[in-house]
């Protein structure tokens, strides 16, 4: 096997508590210009104990190495579905780390920071426009919380009009933090079976819709990869009984310039700034989750909003705000980098991010059908969901995932969504060329070969790694969350 | 057509396009309803080359008032460090930015074994048995806290202090607002802490929580130990929230003082102030509590060979699994932010989390004589402060802060917004980045009259 990213180094790296040496100091600090004070006795303690004593060059070559066994975008291809891990443009990390944005205060008099104001006011229109809610708030740190504040938002609308709604409605494909936002807001959670073909009907909706349903919560294009066709008609049946319809827009990337879920008839989406604007994921955050809403909701927002006046831009609090999910504004660094990201984009670009995106996933569907399980035969958007089912050997999703690892690719998304048993969902996503995709799927192709003829390939692997398969069933039983000092 | 974040030429397109077995792009996206399809362009502004896209951030970049541009004593829940240079350059590596959640833990065991040992540094600065990978700031950490103790003691009561941060006060409403919680605020007294009358007089059998600031947002220093006390004998948990985690190099730990919930922001740890975030929530538990803990954690374990490795654990907890059961819906962490907080604590350590703190200690108690001093100042609140502390100024705030502003001084934060009858008063932050001729430039503008 002669594949991408395989051979090399491997340097070995201890923790860097036993790195730690007495007297060792990787910091300066002037020399202090004032009295030393003091705090009464019974406040302070003697030191931090435990922590480690490291030199400057003790630390960068800890972390250069653990560097080394990570993998990320710039590794290599990261297909994994659902989480649309594009390529994360390099200006981007230049524009925030602008002293005019990273060193300004949050506390600084809005006279005094127009130029961050107006670029967040300017990302609320250009949001507004991609998407089609007239109104935003970038206050949430993640989708999640933008999917808690969405539902926030819901609720408040309902009780404005003294109404008591008690139920939202889910359909089986969701994201797991879906029921769980409803479930913060204090709502019963009803799921709702999608159809043969993968995708919600209009009947189905229908038939569970009543008025008690505050919201349904839709995802679309869905995490099978389906656009929802009925959804117009979906949102005119909950709408009939004085319901609201979210939508999860983790899936923004493949309607970019195509279609807008504001004009399909939704009321809430939350945006992953990360995922479809392109700033990058840091090993788990920092995301940013703006909340768009249509007019009526706008009053609910989360606080703060950014509003341009006469005087110039100044952040406000919505009229009915359901209140600020954080401290300050948002997670600003972040918003730079998706504004720089549109601005380099333009309309066109946009439109061609949705155009080659769903084509490259579309290539590796076209590619893989014969040899792999597509349970759901609907025309794919940016992702397709495959299954293990005509895997051999006795091999599955999981083996699977960690053979891929020797041939140098970060598997997908493994056993999501749920209604798909041994789901593999790849999203190529737009920045990644013919020959990436290509090398894949000839690593895809020889992993079904290798389980038909030799499945230990498979579920020995990864073998080409610093490490093999860990132990979680232990991690779980014993949990050691922190290093301690052993005798 | 073509962009250089997008690689296929033309001829990829045709050749794909092939293969897939459709005459167009826009065949793919046959299935939107023509009903709900967009048929005109997105109006935005044109798309920018790299070199106009810098010009128009620095243009914008070039509107704001900066730590750099200005002398500034503002703090209220974000702090103006130094930023070692090694912080930026290892957390810049693209190995660490651009990886996503480590759900593959053989490929991912930097971010893995890095966010373990932060999880170990924040139990050492906390006095904790447990921390999570990190939550989305300190406010949003607070507010799981209360939600956590809620389930904890299955109790609906929660205090809070007034004098912790207003944004925290406001993000734990907000969280509690579809639930069925009973929210009470507990004043301060004279000391700028904590009533201890007041506290007896609202605590009962039904709190599930007490929520305090260490230092609280007037950067006073709580009596952990006795709001301690005070919550443990009606059977409340304690949760104690750290806006300023640079003072637990020099305080008591929450854990000895008898914490049980410790949260707080780690934007102080080499984050930079980025106008309010990105930053860090942590997030600290006794043993006990472990299971009803949001967020995600990342434990030690072996591979077949034995060799030591790092994955993430206990995530039955989690939203992925229990949907709707799920201990919160919190579904990732700020792993970068973590990653920060754990080189720039790595580099520091046990000595320089110590002498940083008494820096910052002693620049503040400096600033806080000399402004004392002038006449008509005073300060209102006579408990014990860390780096930031409320001064009383003659005549309304905002007119001398314009003033000083004039001046390229960032003169404080002024108190009347978040609390009532606190027209006079400012928060002043003052930090290692604070020269004394700096300080002295603030007590010299201040005396040129109100």
């Amino acid at each position: 096997m002669e594949s991408l990213g395989t051979t090399g180094l491997v340097l070995n790296e201890k923790l860097l508590f036993e790195h730690s040496d007495p007297g060792r100091q990787g910091y300066t600090l002037p020399a202090l210009d004032v009295e030393e004070a003091t705090l009464p006795a019974g406040l302070t303690r003697d030191e931090v104990g435990g922590m480690p004593e490291l030199s400057e060059v003790d630390v960068v070559r800890h972390f250069t190495r653990l560097s080394t066994w990570n993998y990320g975008v710039d590794s290599g291809f990261y297909p994994l579905g659902s989480c649309t891990m594009k390529y994360n443009p390099k200006v981007n990390e230049v524009a925030a780390r602008l002293p005019g944005f990273a060193a300004t205060h949050p506390h600084t008099p809005a006279a005094l920071c127009q130029g961050a104001l107006e670029l967040m006011y300017e990302l609320q229109q250009a949001l507004a426009e991609i998407s089609g809610f007239p109104a935003l708030s970038l206050q949430p740190a993640a989708g999640a919380q933008g999917e808690f504040a969405g539902m926030l938002v819901i609720r408040a609308w309902h009780e404005s009009r003294g109404e008591k709604r008690h139920r939202v409605l889910i359909p089986d494909t969701a994201h797991g933090t879906n029921p769980a936002s409803a479930a913060l807001c204090g709502y019963e959670v009803s799921p709702v079976a999608s159809g043969a073909d993968g995708r919600l009907s209009a009947a189905a909706v229908a038939e569970q819709m009543s008025e008690d349903v505050a919201a349904l919560m839709v995802t679309n294009p869905n995490t099978l990869g389906l656009f929802e066709s009925d959804i117009a008609e979906i949102c005119r049946i909950v709408h009939a009984k004085g319901g609201l319809v979210y939508c999860d827009g983790a899936n923004l990337n493949a309607l970019l310039g195509m279609a807008r879920p504001g004009d399909m008839g939704i009321d809430v989406m939350h945006f992953n700034l990360h995922k479809t604007f392109a700033t990058p994921h840091g090993g788990g955050g920092p995301g940013a989750g703006p909340v768009g809403v249509c007019a009526k909701l706008a009053p609910f927002l989360p606080a703060p909003v950014v509003d341009k006046k006469a005087e110039g831009f100044v952040l406000k609090d919505p009229d009915h705000s359901v209140g600020r999910v954080k401290a300050f504004h948002g997670h600003f660094g972040v918003l730079v980098k998706a504004y720089a990201y549109i601005r380099s984009m333009g309309a066109d670009g946009l439109q061609r991010v949705a155009h080659m995106a769903v084509l490259n996933a579309n290539y590796v569907r076209a590619r893989l059908q014969e040899v792999y399980h597509l349970p759901y035969r609907g025309r794919s958007l940016h992702e397709v969901v495959f299954s293990d089912k005509n895997l051999e050997g006795g091999c599955h999703t999981l083996d699977l995932a960690k053979r891929l690892i020797d041939y140098g690719y970060h598997p997908p998304t493994i056993y999501f969504p749920l209604v798909v048993k041994g789901a593999i969902m790849i999203e190529p996503t737009e920045t990644e060329s013919l020959e990436t995709l290509d090398e894949f799927c000839e690593a895809m192709l020889a992993i079904a070969r290798e389980a038909r003829e030799n499945p230990a390939l498979l579920t020995a692997a990864p073998g080409r790694t610093r490490i093999g398969r860990l132990d979680e069933t232990t991690a779980a039983r014993r949990p050691k969350l922190k290093w301690e000092k052993s005798d | 057509m073509s962009h250089p974040y997008i690689p296929h030429t033309d001829e990829d397109v045709r050749q794909m396009l092939s293969t897939v077995g459709v005459p167009t792009v826009d065949a793919l996206f046959e299935e939107i309803p023509g009903e709900v399809r967009l048929r005109r362009s997105l109006e935005l502004p044109a798309p920018l080359a790299e070199s106009d896209l810098l010009r128009d951030m620095k243009r914008l970049a070039g509107k704001n008032a900066t730590v750099e541009s200005h002398v500034s004593f503002l703090g209220g829940g974000a702090y103006n460090h130094f930023l070692p240079a090694v912080v930026d350059y290892l957390v810049s590596r693209s190995e660490f930015t651009t990886a996503y959640t480590p759900y593959q833990p053989e490929i991912s065991q930097g971010t893995l074994q890095a966010i373990f040992e932060f999880q170990t540094m924040i139990c050492q600065l906390t006095g904790m048995d447990v921390a999570n990978a990190s939550m989305y700031d300190g406010a949003s950490a607070c507010a799981e806290a209360v939600l956590m103790a809620m389930r904890a003691t299955r109790r609906r009561r929660v205090l809070m202090c007034q004098s912790l941060h207003p944004h925290y006060r406001e993000t734990v409403r907000t969280y509690c607002q579809c639930l069925d919680v009973d929210l009470v605020e507990v004043p301060w007294d004279e000391t700028g802490k904590t009533s201890s009358q007041a506290l007896h007089d609202l605590l009962d059998g039904e709190t599930a929580a007490l929520v305090t600031g260490y230092p609280n947002f007037f950067g006073v220093i709580e009596d952990v130990a006795g709001l301690a006390g005070a919550a443990h004998a009606v059977g409340a948990r304690l949760v104690v929230a750290v806006q300023e985690p640079v003072a637990l190099g020099l305080l008591k730990s929450p854990g000895e003082l008898g914490a049980d919930l410790v949260v707080g922001e780690g934007q102080s740890f080499g984050i930079p102030l980025s106008f309010g975030g990105p930053s860090l929530g942590f997030f600290a538990c006794r043993q006990q509590d472990l299971r009803s803990m949001p967020g995600r954690l990342v434990g030690e374990t072996v591979d077949a060979q034995g060799r030591r490795g790092y994955v993430l654990t206990l995530s039955t907890r989690e939203q992925h699994i229990r949907r709707e059961k799920a201990t919160s819906n919190i579904c990732s962490n700020q792993g970068l932010c973590a990653l920060t907080a754990t080189i720039w604590l790595a580099l520091l350590g046990k000595k320089g989390i110590r002498e940083l703190a008494c820096h910052n200690l002693s620049k503040a108690a400096y600033a806080r004589r000399q402004l004392a001093a002038l006449p008509g100042f005073s300060l209102p609140f006579t408990g014990p402060v860390f780096n930031e502390f409320v001064v009383k100024v003659p005549g309304k705030t905002q007119s001398l802060l314009d003033r000083l502003a004039g001046q390229d001084i960032l003169g404080g934060i002024a108190l009347a917004p978040w609390y009532e009858g606190m027209d006079d008063c400012l928060l002043v932050c003052v930090t290692e980045q604070n020269s004394r001729a700096q300080i002295d430039a603030l007590v010299a503008a201040l005396a040129g009259g109100a």
